[in-house]
Formats: structure tokens, C-alpha cells, sequence
């Protein structure tokens, strides 16, 4: 298969881009490994309501007869110069592309804290990824913890799905979260979905300290403001902000700098014919992956003078995006949750004590397995880099698990 | 400067392991340096297989099967030793001759092994192609997973473990990284592929290797399984070769080889060869296409000229032990090798003639004989 463009991702920045990229009547194949498109905050389900925004988007991506959607696609190696193996639940096949666009989007970032693989205890994002695709929590008693407006957003659609919310531990101080607000006004549509969502248990300067049960989850301690209290609850969401998803990028030999996808201004990477758009680059909300997606997309098929139309409208999102990084940066308390016995990698039960010693994450790999488990070191491999500083390196093909039918795809070299 | 024990040893691998296992038991205090580098020990596939290329690689792998076997009674379950057993593939009547001829041999030293028709192979392994000719059985052979069983070597009182990077050999003495000279009578080099650094003269060449592993398939296949091309056609090729190699791992996963390139000593994965190490795998056994992977990675084999390791004092260097160049059976030849250098050091007869394997070979004789 051989297109002009391939996008990787379907969340609010890939979308943008396949839309962007659209009226020049380039073939495009806009690839995601979702069922469907709509990435994080669009993420579709049983109990997921979808703003009409989002129809839209999709009706007119349907309507493109010049894009096609590879939806429960994933990338599975580069099979030569601008070349990508590609595997879905029925075939594999090697795309070929003159531009790629990366939107690859975030992930939540898990702190490990003691209790943290209890039952009963997920991120923010993923309690919310959870309900939309059907958790029933109606009656259930949650407590949510970490930082950022995601925790909002979590208790939010936890309450309209009928779950009662007891208690929000944010971990950055109120003169933060209060100067964040007060940036607010100058993101006017922001300001109104924040105040839709301010809770009377929202808690500054506060954290978890352990989530506490044998089997399950029964109870959370919790340190709100300096005082330690526990609460009793089925439920216990925690997400320490984002991590942008760079692996990819960083396979095909993009810079990665402060642990994103390097761009300039036309959202171009350190290599040639590569974009990349949205939280890849650099986390700030689905406005920004909007903008910058649409850039890209304009960009890769050669039309600057819309693409530079765009830049004002971006820097307005992008100066959104620093005030959250620096209001919700994350303090020291929350980095010095793990005891010496706090698993850090759940799919090989490697503790905080069995790993300090490595000081690095590929000996720490290489002695103790550490990230060898099915999520790969998505979840572990995150929290040491912020945790110890360590920096993954390169995934190696196949990016994910693949058949093993795909992978006799791969061919000679040129 | 102090003596910082009796015999400094570089490398942690399994060669330096079972070095610094031997010597310790022996009452010697042992220190062990290791820089935490990509070691071949954690890259590889921890078959533990008797390979009779020669005389003088058939008498090392077979010993050091019976000390593996015997220290397989102690080995903790981490380790994951199980005396499983190889089959050896034979593709056609070509290849059937000379599962054969190995078979005479392999039955001269007294092994355990059987010639297998198709159709008991295909018994004994239903997963296999339907069109192969049967296969040679080797019962002693085993698996292990090395880091753990180079760990396990190390748990010993008069072992120390110390996380240094050795940059300079001088006489009987070694420099770190961060300037320290530390000394010992007795300097073993047992740092795998990384030897030419400290060494330049040794003749090692790196011999880049592809692995994968799949996700958990427990009962699939229960022996090793190796291609007897392995033997007759890649294996005298100098150029990029590939050869079925499958093993079943203690958790159900299927671990695939193998792959061998002289031109090429970066650790990244080259999909192309990844594709052509897994056709020749389905060639032998075709339902692995269907099954998940998981994982892949690749690891250098440091070998010699003639595939044999270098084991013995440096006949220039007086004080400095060499134990390097294991190529691709290191795991397997681990213990052997401990027991012909110690046996050396303390000037015993070794339980195997050494000579085949002394670096004089290439090194020449000793400058101040
Ligand atoms: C769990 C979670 C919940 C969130 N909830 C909200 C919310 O409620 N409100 C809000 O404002 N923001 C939310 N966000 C932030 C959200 O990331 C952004 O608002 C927005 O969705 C970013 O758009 P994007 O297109 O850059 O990335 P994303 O929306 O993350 O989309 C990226 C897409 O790429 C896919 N992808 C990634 N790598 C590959 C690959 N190798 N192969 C194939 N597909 C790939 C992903 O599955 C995903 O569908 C959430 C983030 C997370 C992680
Ligand atoms: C892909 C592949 C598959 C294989 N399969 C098998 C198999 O099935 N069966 C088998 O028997 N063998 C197999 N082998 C071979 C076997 O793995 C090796 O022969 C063996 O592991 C070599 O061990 P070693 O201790 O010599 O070296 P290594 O394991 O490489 O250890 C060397 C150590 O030295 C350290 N080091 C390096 N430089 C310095 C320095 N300057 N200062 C201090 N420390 C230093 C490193 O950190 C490292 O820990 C395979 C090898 C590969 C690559």
C-alpha cells in the first residue's frame, strides 16, 4: 500500500491533520489503535457522550474519499526507508509513504505508592477510559489523586456516571492552582469547562500516601495539606499528569527533547519528511493538538500560508500548555511515595529496592527484568524517568506484540 | 594502592561467574569488577548444548554438561535449569546422514542420544513440518537462563561484586574509571567481546546475534530444536546466515534464533533480519506464524579464529589470565573453562588437556620463557 501522507494517531491532533492535509487531494491513510477515532479525550464507548464537535469531525473525515481510516491498526517495525509495518486484527501489510505525521498523543504517568496494584485502584485518565467504555461506578465511593485538571475531568465524568466523589488530592499548592486560574481568562473557553468542574472535596498541597486493603481496595490514606486522614472507599484514581507517547519517534530517529518530539515551527522533526503534532510534542489539552495537527498537515502537503495562518492561534494554546506544565509541575512528595518494597514494575514484581541500585534503566533492565512484562516499560519505563531521571531508549521492533506471520513481512535490506 | 584481594577478576558474565565460583570455593578471596555494559550472558539463548565441530569443542561442552547437570540439584528456581533435551532437525536424507554420523560420535563418548524417524518426531513434536526426516536426540542437553545462574555463581562469601569499569591493565595491576589502581596477583580477563579494549592483540571478532520470544504458549514444544543446517550450510557461510533454532522456556514461551553477522556491532535490531531468522523458524515448525512475539533484541558473540575460547595465562603478560573468546556456547562451556584455567593458575592437571585452548595459539610463546 502507498499513500502520500500517513498519520499515526486519531486523536484531535491526527484528525486535524488528515482534515488539513485533505483539500490538496493527496491520498492519505490516517491510522489508530483504537476502534475508533477520537484519541484520548474523544475516546468513544457505551457511556461515552461525544461533544457534536466530535460528530462533525468524524463526518467530514468520512466524507474525504481521499482518506482512509486504519483504525485497530498498530505499527509494528519500520520495514525500510520510509516504510511501515502495519498489523491489524485480520493482516499486515507495509505501508508506504512520502510524509508521515506523528500524532501519537500522551499516556496518564502512575506513580508507584504502596497499594498502588490493588484492585480498585487505576489513573484519573483511565477510570475515565474505564467508564466510558462501560465500568459501572453508580454508588461507589472514589477518591481521586495526583495532579492536574485531568483530575477534574475524571471526577467529573465519575459523577455523571453516578459515582460519589469524596475527596480530590491535588499535589501542587494552592498558589499554584490558584495562578493557574487566574491565567484563565486568557483561554476563555478553558475558564468555563475548570469552573464546570470545581468540587467541594478539591484539596491543594495533598497527596496520596498509600492505598490501603489485602485483596482490595478498602480505604486510602491520604496527606491533605500536612494532615494525614484515611478514607474509606471502593475506588481510588490516580494520575500524575502526562507523558508524551515519543516512542515511535524515537525508533524512527526524531530528538527527542524534555521527553517530547522536537518540532519547529512547521511542526517538522530532526527528520526529513517527519511531523509531528499534539501531546507528542509536548502536552497541552486537545485545543493545542488541534492547532498543531492542522499545521502539520497543511505543511506536509506544501501549503505554508495556511499552515503560517495557524501559528498565532497556536502560540495562544502553547502559552496555555506552559502555564499547566509549570503550575502542576510536579514536587518532591510525590516522588518519594514508593517505600523499599513498593512493586515499580507490576508485570515482573520488581520493587523501588531492587532497582535504585542500577542507575540506569538499561542495567536495571538487564538485572532485574524490570519492564521485560506485557506493558513493555510503558508504565514503569515513565516512572523511573521521572522517578530516577533514567532515559529509556529506543524500542526496538516490533514496536508491539505482533504475529509472528507479520513480522516474515520484513524483507531485504536496499 | 593495597592488594585488594587475592585475584581481581574483570567481567561478571557467566565466564567470570564460574571464575570467581571456583576460585572462592578453592578459599581464594575473589574480587569481581563489572561495568554494567550489554553483557552476551543476558543477550543470549542459554542452550546448554554439546557441539562437536572438534574434538577439542566436544570435550568442553561435554564436561561442562555434567557440572551443569550436577549443579542443577542446587540451582535456585530462578535459574530455570531443565535438562530438556535437543533435538537435532534434519530437513532432508543429506542432512538424516549426518544426524547419523553424529549420533556414532556423540554414542563413543557414552551420551545419552537416539536417532528419531519422521514419524517419531513427529510424536515426540507434533508442531513440526510434516516434511522433515526425522532428527537426532541428545538427552543430557539443557536450558538455563544465564543472568540469574551468573548471579547465583557470584553468591559467595570470599566474592566481592564491584560495580567498576576497568579502562587500563598494567602488569598486575588494573586502572578504573575513576583513576583508582587497584591490584592482585592474578588478573583474569573474562570481559567477553569488550577484551580487545583492554587487549588490543587478542584476535576476537564480534558475531552479532537476533532473538525473539514469543508470549506464553505453555505445552507446544518441549525440546529444544536446532537445525542440522546448521552444521551442513549456514554455518560455513562468512556472510549474514540464519539457522532454526527454537526453545521452549520454563514459562511456556517460545525463544527463537538465530542469527549471525560479522559486519554489524550495533545493538539495534535490523528488521530485515529479524524476517529472514523467523521464515527459516516456520520453515521448521510452519504454526509459529500464528502465535504473538513479543520481544526482540540482539547480542555479540566474541569469537576467536578457530570458534575455540582462550584460556590460560597470557604468554606476554605475565600475571594476566585470559578467558575470552566463547563465541556462541559461553553458557554451556562456563564451567568447563573455570575448571581448565583454575586448574592452570594452581598448576594442577587440568580435567581436560588444555592445549587446544591455550592462547599461545595465537599470542605466540612467552617472551620470557
Ligand atoms: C487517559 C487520558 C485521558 C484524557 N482525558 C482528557 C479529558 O477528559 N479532557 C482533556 O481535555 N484532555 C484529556 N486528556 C488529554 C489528551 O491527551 C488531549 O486533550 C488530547 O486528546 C490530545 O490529542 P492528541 O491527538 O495529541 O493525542 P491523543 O488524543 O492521545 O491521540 C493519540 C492517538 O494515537 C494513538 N497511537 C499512539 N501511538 C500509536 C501507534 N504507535 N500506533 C497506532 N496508534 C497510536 C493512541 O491510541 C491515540 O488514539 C487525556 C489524556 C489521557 C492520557
Ligand atoms: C544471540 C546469542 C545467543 C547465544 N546463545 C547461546 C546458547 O544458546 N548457549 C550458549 O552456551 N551460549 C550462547 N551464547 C554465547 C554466550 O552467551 C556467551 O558466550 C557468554 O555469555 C559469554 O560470557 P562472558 O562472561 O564471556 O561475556 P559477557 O556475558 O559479555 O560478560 C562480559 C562482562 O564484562 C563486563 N565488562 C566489559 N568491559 C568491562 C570493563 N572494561 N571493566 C569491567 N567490566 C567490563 C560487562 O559489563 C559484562 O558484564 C549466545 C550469544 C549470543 C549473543
Amino acid at each position: 500500500m502507498k499513500v502520500d501522507i500517513l498519520i499515526i494517531g486519531a486523536g484531535p491532533a491526527g484528525m486535524a491533520a488528515a482534515l488539513a492535509a485533505a483539500p490538496s487531494g493527496a491520498r492519505i491513510a490516517l491510522l489508530d489503535d483504537n476502534p475508533a477515532v477520537g484519541g484520548q479525550i474523544w475516546r468513544d464507548g457505551p457511556q461515552a457522550h461525544l461533544p457534536p464537535q466530535v460528530h462533525e469531525q468524524r463526518r467530514r473525515l468520512a466524507a474525504q474519499s481521499t482518506i482512509q481510516l486504519l483504525t485497530a491498526s498498530r505499527v509494528i517495525a519500520q520495514a525500510g526507508p520510509k516504510q511501515l509495518l502495519v498489523e491489524d486484527a485480520a493482516c499486515a501489510r507495509v505501508i508506504e509513504y512520502d510524509k508521515l505525521i506523528l500524532c501519537t498523543g500522551a499516556r496518564e504517568l502512575l506513580l508507584p505508592f504502596p497499594g498502588w496494584t490493588l484492585p480498585g485502584v487505576t489513573g484519573a485518565g483511565g477510570l475515565q477510559a474505564l467508564i466510558k467504555g462501560g465500568l459501572p461506578v453508580a454508588g461507589e465511593r472514589l477518591v481521586i489523586a495526583g495532579s492536574g485538571p485531568l483530575l477534574l475531568a475524571s471526577a467529573a465524568t465519575a459523577q455523571a456516571n453516578g459515582a460519589r466523589v469524596l475527596q480530590i488530592a491535588e499535589q501542587a499548592s494552592w498558589a499554584a492552582v490558584a495562578g493557574f486560574a487566574a491565567q484563565l481568562p486568557r483561554w476563555p473557553h478553558k475558564l468555563l469547562q475548570a469552573l464546570g468542574l470545581w468540587h467541594p472535596g478539591y484539596r491543594a498541597s495533598s497527596h496520596v500516601i498509600a492505598a490501603l486493603g489485602d485483596s482490595h481496595l478498602q480505604a486510602v490514606r491520604l496527606s491533605i495539606n500536612g494532615q494525614v486522614k484515611e478514607v474509606p472507599c471502593e475506588r481510588l484514581a490516580c494520575g500524575f499528569g502526562l507523558i508524551a507517547n515519543t516512542q515511535l519517534g524515537q525508533a524512527l530517529g526524531c530528538r527527542i527533547e524534555h521527553n517530547s518530539i522536537a518540532v519547529d515551527n512547521w511542526q517538522a522533526s530532526s527528520q526529513v519528511d517527519i511531523y509531528a503534532a499534539g501531546e507528542c510534542t509536548g502536552f497541552g489539552g486537545s485545543e493545542k493538538a488541534l492547532v498543531e495537527g492542522a499545521i502539520a498537515g497543511h505543511a506536509a502537503v506544501g501549503d505554508l500560508a495556511a499552515a503560517r495562518h495557524l501559528w498565532p492561534q497556536r502560540q495562544r494554546w502553547q502559552g496555555f500548555a506552559r502555564a499547566l506544565q509549570h503550575s502542576f509541575a510536579l514536587g518532591e512528595p510525590v516522588k518519594q511515595l514508593a517505600t523499599p518494597d513498593t512493586l515499580i514494575c507490576r508485570c515482573e514484581d520488581i520493587a523501588l529496592a531492587d532497582l535504585r541500585e542500577h542507575g540506569g534503566w538499561t542495567p536495571a533492565k538487564l538485572a532485574s527484568r524490570c519492564g521485560m512484562g506485557a506493558c513493555q516499560g510503558r508504565i514503569c519505563g515513565a516512572a523511573t524517568q521521572v522517578l530516577f531521571g533514567w532515559q529509556p531508549p529506543a524500542p526496538r521492533p516490533p514496536f508491539s506484540p505482533a504475529r509472528i506471520d507479520t513480522l516474515l513481512q520484513l524483507g531485504q535490506p536496499e | 594502592m593495597s592488594q585488594s584481594a587475592d585475584i581481581i577478576i574483570i567481567g561478571a558474565g557467566i565466564i567470570g561467574a564460574a571464575c570467581a565460583h571456583e576460585l572462592a570455593r578453592r578459599g581464594l578471596r575473589v574480587l569481581v569488577l563489572d561495568a554494567g555494559r550489554r553483557a552476551a550472558t543476558a543477550a543470549g539463548m542459554g542452550h546448554l548444548i554439546v557441539l562437536d565441530d572438534n574434538p577439542a569443542e566436544l570435550a568442553l561442552s561435554q564436561y561442562s554438561l555434567q557440572r551443569w547437570r550436577d549443579w542443577g540439584r542446587d540451582m535456585p528456581a530462578d535459574c530455570a535449569y531443565r535438562q530438556n533435551g535437543t533435538l537435532w532437525l534434519a530437513a532432508n536424507a543429506e542432512e538424516m546422514a549426518v544426524a547419523e554420523a553424529k549420533y556414532q560420535v556423540l554414542r563413543e563418548q557414552g551420551l545419552d542420544c537416539q536417532l528419531l524417524g519422521a514419524a517419531a518426531l513427529q510424536a515426540a513434536e507434533p508442531e513440526l513440518s510434516q516434511t522433515l526426516h526425522g532428527a537426532l536426540k541428545v538427552g543430557g542437553d539443557g536450558i538455563l537462563y544465564a543472568p540469574n545462574a551468573a548471579r547465583w555463581l557470584l553468591q559467595h562469601a570470599q566474592i566481592e561484586l564491584r560495580m567498576a569499569r576497568v579502562v587500563e591493565i598494567d602488569h598486575r595491576r588494573v586502572r578504573l574509571d575513576d583513576g583508582a589502581w587497584l591490584s592482585a596477583e592474578v588478573l583474569i580477563l573474562a570481559n567477553g567481546v569488550y577484551a580487545r579494549e583492554l587487549c588490543p592483540e587478542l584476535p576476537l571478532q564480534a558475531k552479532k546475534g537476533h532473538l525473539l520470544i514469543t508470549d506464553r504458549y505453555p505445552g507446544r514444544v518441549n525440546h529444544t530444536l536446532v537445525e542440522l543446517g546448521y552444521v551442513t550450510s549456514a554455518h560455513n557461510a562468512s556472510g549474514p546466515s540464519v539457522a532454526a533454532n527454537i526453545q521452549p522456556r520454563p514459562t511456556g514461551q517460545l525463544l527463537i534464533g538465530a542469527s549471525r553477522q560479522f559486519d554489524s556491532e550495533a545493538p539495534e535490531v535490523e528488521p530485515w533480519m529479524l524476517g529472514k531468522m523467523l521464515r527459516r523458524a516456520v520453515d521448521y515448525m510452519p504454526g509459529l506464524a500464528g502465535l504473538n512475539a513479543i520481544r526482540a533484541w540482539t547480542g555479540l558473540r566474541a569469537a576467536s579464529p578457530d570458534g575455540l575460547p582462550l584460556l590460560g595465562e597470557h604468554p606476554q603478560r605475565p600475571g594476566l589470565w585470559l578467558a575470552v573468546g566463547h563465541e556462541g556456547l559461553g553458557v554451556t562451556t562456563a564451567p568447563g573453562s573455570a575448571d581448565l584455567l583454575v586448574a592452570q593458575l594452581f598448576g594442577e592437571t587440568a580435567p581436560l588437556a588444555p592445549d587446544a585452548y591455550l592462547p599461545q595459539r595465537f599470542l605466540g610463546v612467552a617472551a620470557h620463557a
